[in-house]
């Protein structure tokens, strides 16, 4: 008994020391754990590299992640006569599997290739994304996270475990306990309570995937807690998507508005002092949008961020300049006779629509978006395009800077004036005529902006403007002429209606509808919303 | 003017008249060798002019007498298209391609199992005909009845017209809307049993659009002689003043409006067995303007000039897209512009014109008062 209590007693020292030995020298036995480890795919057997891999993922060495890739490529290699492991790298060199350092003088010949299988290559998969769930950079890992989310991948199930409970990042964490509630998910076969947590979890994500999982989890739930828990989350998800959808469209509206307003403003101003329709109006936009092509050609590259910066003032040169031209040689001569502008404004349409095609051709021109108005965003549940949103913010410029013209300036009363009583402004002593010109020269100068703007989201082509000029008209006629405020109104109205129809009863029906409901309208109120009041306006 | 325009509206008929009889004559009754055989693709050429000159005729009484300037005659025009387009459809039967003897080919194509109602009774040729006349006449009512009572009056009422047409061409592109979406009707066989691709039927719709455009020009100047046309002249000219006076303005208006609709329709309905086809692109805007045009070229106010007119622009379209393809957009263009500008009255004013001596200009104080067209 003694001597059997002083072994014992012995082993036990052995055995201290060697857990002493084994804490001081824990990098070599973690060491000693990779070359086990690495041992295995010398047997070159499926269910040892399998093991192997599993291991790797678990213990996860600085090389792992390299040893992995060479095995998935069919690039690891064994020599088991020398217990050689090694990776051939995609050059062809042959390095130390376990250190990473080339192996000098071997002969590649003695290597073989360790075999894989499905089983092998699904296990590479799982030990990959494990490896960087535990990556040290946060980034990566909350990319891998997002991964398993979008994947639902079940065998990374323990890996998301054992990061949770390390993870300091408090976004990764989210995004690790979204992807473990994904994968609860998927399963069905998850607890009551984690069923649970991961509908809270959804829940507080609360997006169309979301809204997918917990339907998921409530069809293949037999307990009534998880039952209740999922549909009232579904609920709440309904609501908050139901919430951003029409938010989305209110957006939507925004944008179509901005774009409806630039292509009318110049319209409402020409129609206003003038009271005819300039039915070249589209053309003029047209005018500006090519204006933009050919800015952006003949800029040298250095300045191609700034092209539009070039475009704009030229745009509204070359409109301008071709509205004045078209005042001075057509309408100058047809004003007693409104109707006939409207043809005569008409034919001009055609020819500038077919000189454009005569010189530029009638196929697309591409003009570019600058890189600041390239992209999209998102804003809660709201995707924003970039270029939409430069697009709100010019025609909100021109607006503003509309407004300041005609109401700061001495040209603005003038243009006012004209605009409420041509005769009397006249009899004041006001040059009609040079207003009229003026006033042509902005408003087609405005419409020129227009293309600019306009050429950032649609096809610069001949027919640029046709696609424009009913809304146009529809915008002025709806707003009242001779009034800005008017045409805001009636644009943001029009526009905002016609994408929140959109989705009810598609757009060419809700576009249909919005015209019969404009066509009702005039019925109505014959001169608009905002329609201006006095004797001389109704004649 | 009116004597001279008198004597020239007899010359016209008669002219019609004989075309009328003559035109089949070249094309049936003459070799092929002839020099004076009519093809029978010419005989469908002009056939289509006259129904460009009906639809003309129908405009020049609105805009010409009333002062409505309608940019949607080519819905009328369109819509009487449609009309007869059904009826020639129902009339392909079980020739189609997929051999339903009910469903057009279209409707088999899109997988319908039956005939929407508003198909029903188009196998039928009077009840279409009815129709051709019928549909634009009663869109015209409800449209016009809306517009002239709320008095929107000179450019608006023109944009609403386009727009009108504007939300027809979007409607009847759409395939569920049940009328061949983007396709339109075609692929017609026959014609209350004549074969459309046959000479004799060809001269036959010729002669019938021919007789059609008397029909539309008598009725019209019946009208205009009229003690309501005199009416309807004094509504252009002075609006205000009619109404105070006493006239139901909107009446007037709406019942030419009608009128000329329902012409327009009739005009539609023989263009479509003539051409072999009817699409949503009739609808285009595009359109009822250049029937304006056609108008202003011959002469507003004439009837006789804008069936000239629209025959006249519509030979010019024919070989200058023929001719120079490119450069008919920018003759199209001048010509809206330089008719505005310097022929008012059109070819036929000016023809008019020429010999009579110069009248005194007459300023008349409604114009001034009102800025009303002179």
């Amino acid at each position: 008994m003694e001597g059997e209590d002083r072994r014992s007693r012995a082993l036990a020292a052995v055995r201290a020391l060697a857990a002493i030995a084994l804490v001081a020298f824990s990098g070599a036995a973690r060491a000693d754990a990779l070359d086990d480890t690495l041992t295995r795919f010398l047997a070159d057997k499926f269910s040892q590299s399998e093991k192997a891999v599993g291991e790797l993922a678990a213990e996860a060495p600085a090389n792992a992640a390299a040893i992995l890739e060479a095995l998935g490529d069919n690039r690891l290699m064994i020599d088991p006569a020398d217990h050689l492991v090694a990776v051939k790298t995609a050059a062809g060199a042959i390095l130390n599997a376990r250190t990473g350092t080339p192996l000098q003088g071997v002969d590649s010949a003695a290597f073989k290739k360790v075999r894989v299988n499905n089983a092998v290559r699904s296990a590479i998969e799982g030990a990959m994304g494990a490896l960087t769930l535990a990556n040290p950079d946060p980034e990566r890992r909350l990319a891998a996270a997002e991964d398993i989310f979008k994947s639902r991948d079940a065998k990374a199930a323990p890996a998301l475990k054992a990061q949770l409970a390390k993870e300091s990042d408090p976004r990764v964490a989210a995004a690790l306990r979204l992807a473990q509630a994904s994968i609860v998910a998927v399963s069905g076969a998850a607890p009551a309570e984690d069923c649970l947590a991961a509908i809270a979890t959804l829940k507080d994500r609360g997006d169309q995937d979301a809204q997918s999982l917990i339907d998921q989890i409530a069809q293949k739930a037999t307990d009534p807690a998880v039952k209740s828990a999922a549909a009232s989350a579904l609920t709440t998800i309904h609501g908050r998507l139901a919430l951003w959808g029409v938010t989305q469209n209110l957006w939507y509206g925004l944008s179509a508005a901005s774009v409806l307003l630039l292509a009318a403003i110049g319209l409402a101003i020409t129609f206003g002092v003038m009271g005819v329709i300039n039915m070249a109006h589209g053309e003029m936009v047209m005018l500006g949008a090519y204006a933009t092509y050919l800015v952006q050609i003949l800029l040298p590259p250095s300045l191609e961020e700034w092209s539009l910066a070039f475009a704009i003032p030229a745009a509204f040169v070359v409109s301008g300049a071709v509205g004045v031209a078209i005042e001075r040689l057509v309408i100058r001569f047809l004003y007693t006779r409104p109707l006939e502008t409207l043809l005569a404004t008409w034919g001009v349409s055609l020819i500038l629509q077919q000189g454009v095609r005569s010189l530029f051709g009638a196929s697309n021109r591409q003009v570019m978006n600058p890189r600041f108005m390239s992209g999209a965003f998102e804003l809660g549940g709201l995707s924003i395009t970039t270029n939409r949103l430069w697009i709100i913010v010019i025609s909100a410029l021109v607006f503003i800077g509309l407004q300041v013209v005609l109401r700061l300036t001495p040209f603005g009363l003038q243009m006012r004036a004209v605009t409420q009583n041509r005769r009397m402004a006249a009899a004041m002593g006001v040059s009609t005529t040079r207003v009229d010109m003026l006033a042509f020269a902005l408003g087609s100068g405005v419409a020129g902006i227009a293309g600019v703007a306009l050429s950032q989201i649609d096809n610069v082509s001949p027919n640029l403007g046709q696609g424009y000029i009913i809304d146009s008209f529809m915008v002025v006629v709806f707003g009242g002429v001779g009034n800005l405020w008017g045409t805001a109104f009636g644009a943001l109205m029009i526009g905002l209606a016609n994408k929140l129809l959109e989705p009810m009863i598609g757009a060419v029906q809700g576009q249909i509808v919005l015209l019969i409901v404009i066509i009702l309208f005039i019925q109505r109120r014959p001169r608009g919303l905002f329609a201006l009041r006095g004797r001389a306006v109704e004649a | 003017m009116s004597a001279r325009l008198d004597r020239l509206g007899l010359v016209f008929v008669a002219t019609l008249i004989a075309a009328a009889i003559a035109v089949p004559l070249l094309s049936l009754a003459i070799p092929p060798d002839s020099p004076f055989y009519l093809p029978p693709y010419l005989v469908q050429l002009f056939g289509k002019y006259l129904c460009y000159a009906i639809l003309a005729v129908a405009l020049d009484l609105v805009w010409g007498y009333c002062g409505i300037l309608s940019l949607g005659h080519g819905a009328f025009f369109a819509l009487g298209g449609y009309a007869m387009g059904m009826y020639l459809m129902r009339q392909i039967g079980a020739r189609g391609v997929y051999a339903n003897p009910i469903l057009p080919d279209f409707m088999v194509f899109l997988n319908w199992k039956e005939l929407p109602v508003a198909w029903w009774g188009f196998n039928w040729f009077p009840y279409a005909i009815a129709m051709a006349a019928l549909v634009p006449g009663l869109l015209a009512l409800a449209f016009g009845w809306f517009a002239f009572r709320s008095r929107v009056t000179g450019v608006y009422l023109s944009i609403i017209t386009q727009a009108m047409t504007f939300a027809l061409y979007k409607e009847f592109f759409r395939n569920d809307f049940g009328f061949g979406g983007n396709n339109g009707l075609t692929d017609f066989k026959d014609l209350i049993g004549f074969s459309l691709q046959s000479a004799s039927t060809k001269a036959a719709l010729f002669s019938a659009s021919a007789v059609a455009l008397i029909l539309a020009y008598l009725v019209s100047r019946a009208i205009i002689a009229s003690k309501y046309g005199k009416a309807l002249v004094a509504v252009r000219d002075a609006e205000s003043r009619m109404r105070f006076l006493g006239y139901r303005v909107e009446n007037y208006k709406l019942f030419v409006f009608v009128l000329s609709a329902v012409i327009a329709g009739i005009a539609g309905a023989l263009y479509v067995p003539q051409v072999g086809i009817i699409n949503p692109s009739e609808f285009a805007p595009a359109n009822s303007i250049e029937a304006a045009i056609w108008v202003a070229v011959g002469g507003r106010g004439t009837l006789i000039g804008a069936a000239l007119g629209a025959i006249a622009v519509n030979f010019a379209k024919t070989w200058f897209t023929g001719a120079f393809p490119e450069y008919w957009l920018y003759g199209l263009g001048l010509l809206f512009v330089l008719v505005t500008l310097f022929l008012p009255k059109g070819l036929l004013g000016l023809a008019l014109k020429v010999g009579q001596p110069k009248p005194r200009e007459v300023i008349s104080v409604a114009a001034i008062e009102e800025g009303a067209e002179p």
